[in-house]
């Protein structure tokens, strides 16, 4: 187990120092800098900015230098907040993306256990047709129409909700559903097709044959088989969530890390830009991880590997 | 459980589903591309009198903050979504095929160092490798084009590696090596026919994720941001616009919004219906 962990723990380590560097690069091959305005700064004001933020330096000197901050857990000044660095606005905003991250994860496990459950238990029904047509139009749904649908009947239409505030439990209700609708129908749909892939393995007719009732074939023994194809998924739906927030989060004006990379791209503030995006990554990396080690649990045969 | 003839009549269903997702994108592509000669107005006329109209006769779809007809502009968006669908599913189609046949054929390290590129490439947020990606390219259609297409290749790297590894068991594979046949040609001849199945497949999916990213990033203020292009204006863009303005005109996010959602929904039922079509152990 142990050098597993240590492999898997290096490689993640490999993905951020590339992901650094890539991002790195590219900001610096983006046109046009940080600092240019509508209106031309005086040129010695820009050369005191740059010198300020070492932009003055060689490439490689300014590559050394942050990365000798990001292992030093320092991520930087912000171009745009003056009196914040990239990592207080990490600290104010990741616990928030984080919750609704989780939030949306759990709506989505609860939605797609039960109705995946149940499509495959009835299946060939119009129930089973008409659960599978939503997962797909759930699927189809860009983040922004449904979040504009909930808001239009839910809060504008039947003022059940607030239309923008995160403040209460309730305020979470809205933005949960939005990134976790997309999940859950992909979620259901997996479940019922490896649910009904397994139901044609021997195990089961030796279990149908030993008189279990249907419901207790498909709860008992197909279910735990299901496991593993859900766990798969977990890491690139990870990916997802995260993209999803960036758009919810903009939708529902919620303060979180995805509201602050997409003004951080218009602003180009490049520290904040690369800050977020490993964060980003470490949290993907970390996610996959998580899901490699859940295997382990899951399946034995994978453990003794 | 199922019998043949239920399955068969669920196929069928699909079958019809799929049909009229087909005939939805064929009237979505003719009518965006055909939009500069069967409407009446310009994408950019504007009238002062007609502010905000709600659907009408004259004006199926309403008009807009600036008088604008608003089914001309979103058939001139479907122009724009069109063009990145298919844009960026073509350009990822030539990187991405060529990629995984030169890995999976290569095999050896040469198929593990291309391999490990993919994975990491694989597993960020799309959105975010736009993103980056945009500030690089610019904010025309051509550079979402390029953006888009640098991201989505991998997928078609990783599909095409897997089936060329599967082909190269077959039979008639090792009798053409057996007899002799230089590698270029087995691999043009033999292995890339048999694979087109599952790669038309991922072209199909990767047309409306395309559709997709380009909306949201649109709808961000991220994407297409090039007012003087007489290309037409993204379904996002006319969402944001109807975003701003839905407590009181819902009509101009409604239509927008629905054209996106439908022309997703179609392209996905094409290449689910398709998939099955050529995999039958997924029906």
């Amino acid at each position: 187990m142990a050098p597993f962990l240590l492999k898997r723990i290096f490689h993640g380590v490999a993905v951020l120092w590339v992901v650094a560097t890539l991002t790195f690069v590219l900001l610096r091959l983006t046109p046009g800098g940080p600092f240019d305005r509508e209106r031309k700064l005086p040129p010695q004001v820009v050369a005191n900015l740059e010198a300020k933020y070492h932009l003055d330096e060689s490439f490689f000197k300014q590559y050394l230098r942050y990365l000798t901050g990001v292992v030093r857990g320092d991520l930087g000044p912000s171009y745009k907040y003056l009196d914040r660095g990239v990592n207080d606005i990490v600290r104010d905003t990741l616990p928030t993306s984080a919750l609704l991250g989780a939030l949306a994860i759990a709506f989505a496990l609860a939605v797609s256990i039960p109705a995946g459950l149940f499509a495959a238990y009835c299946r060939g029904s119009w129930i089973d047709r008409w659960l599978m047509i939503s997962a797909s139009i759930g699927i189809s749904m860009p983040h922004f129409i449904l979040g504009a649908v909930l808001i239009w009947a839910l809060a504008l239409q039947l003022n059940w909700f607030h239309a923008a505030r995160w403040d209460a439990l309730s305020s979470a209700v809205l933005p949960t559903i939005t990134l976790g609708a997309a999940p859950a129908a992909y979620l259901s749909a997996l479940l019922r097709s490896s649910l009904i892939e397994t139901l044609g393995e021997d195990f089961i007719r030796t279990a149908r044959a030993k008189g279990i009732t249907e419901a207790g074939v498909l709860f008992k023994h197909a279910f735990s088989q299901s496991l593993i194809p859900m766990l798969t998924v977990m890491g690139p739906l990870t990916a997802t969530l995260l993209t999803g927030s960036f758009v919810v989060e903009y939708v529902f004006a919620i303060p979180g890390m995805g509201r602050f990379f997409i003004t951080a791209v218009t602003d180009r503030d490049y520290p904040l830009i690369m800050g977020v995006t490993l964060i980003y990554t470490a949290l993907l990396v970390s996610a996959n991880l998580i899901v490699d080690l859940l295997y382990g649990i899951v399946d034995p045969r994978i453990r003794s590997q | 459980m199922t019998t043949a003839t239920t399955q068969h009549r669920n196929f069928r269903r699909f079958d019809a589903l799929a049909g009229a997702g087909a005939v939805f994108i064929m009237i979505v592509l003719l009518s965006g591309f055909a939009v500069p000669w069967i409407s009446p107005y310009g994408s950019g006329e504007l009238r002062e009198d007609n502010l905000l109209a709600g659907p009408s006769w004259t004006h199926p779809m309403g008009t807009d903050a600036l008088g604008r007809d608003l089914l001309t502009r979103v058939l001139y968006g479907a122009r724009v979504s069109m063009t990145v669908g298919i844009g960026t599913a073509l350009i990822a189609l030539i990187i991405g095929t060529t990629y995984g046949l030169v890995s999976g054929f290569k095999g050896g390290h040469i198929d593990d160092f291309m391999m490990r590129l993919v994975d990491i490439f694989y597993g960020l947020p799309d959105m975010l490798i736009f993103i980056l990606l945009s500030l690089l390219f610019g904010k025309s259609i051509g550079g979402l084009l390029v953006a888009l297409g640098l991201v989505t290749w991998v997928r078609f790297a990783r599909i095409t590696r897997g089936q060329v590894l599967q082909a190269k068991e077959f039979v008639y594979v090792e009798g053409a090596r057996a007899m002799g046949a230089p590698r270029r040609r087995i691999l043009m001849r033999h292995i890339l026919p048999n694979i087109l199945g599952p790669i038309l497949v991922t072209l199909t999916f990767s047309i409306p994720a395309a559709i997709l990213a380009e909306s949201t990033l649109s709808f961000i203020g991220l994407g297409i941001n090039d007012p003087y292009s007489g290309w037409g204006t993204s379904w996002g863009t006319l969402a944001q616009d109807g975003w701003r303005a839905m407590r009181a005109y819902p009509h101009i996010i409604f239509f927008p919004a629905a054209a996106i959602v439908l022309t997703i929904l179609a392209f996905n039922t094409v290449g689910n219906a398709l998939r099955d079509l050529l995999d039958p152990r997924t029906r």
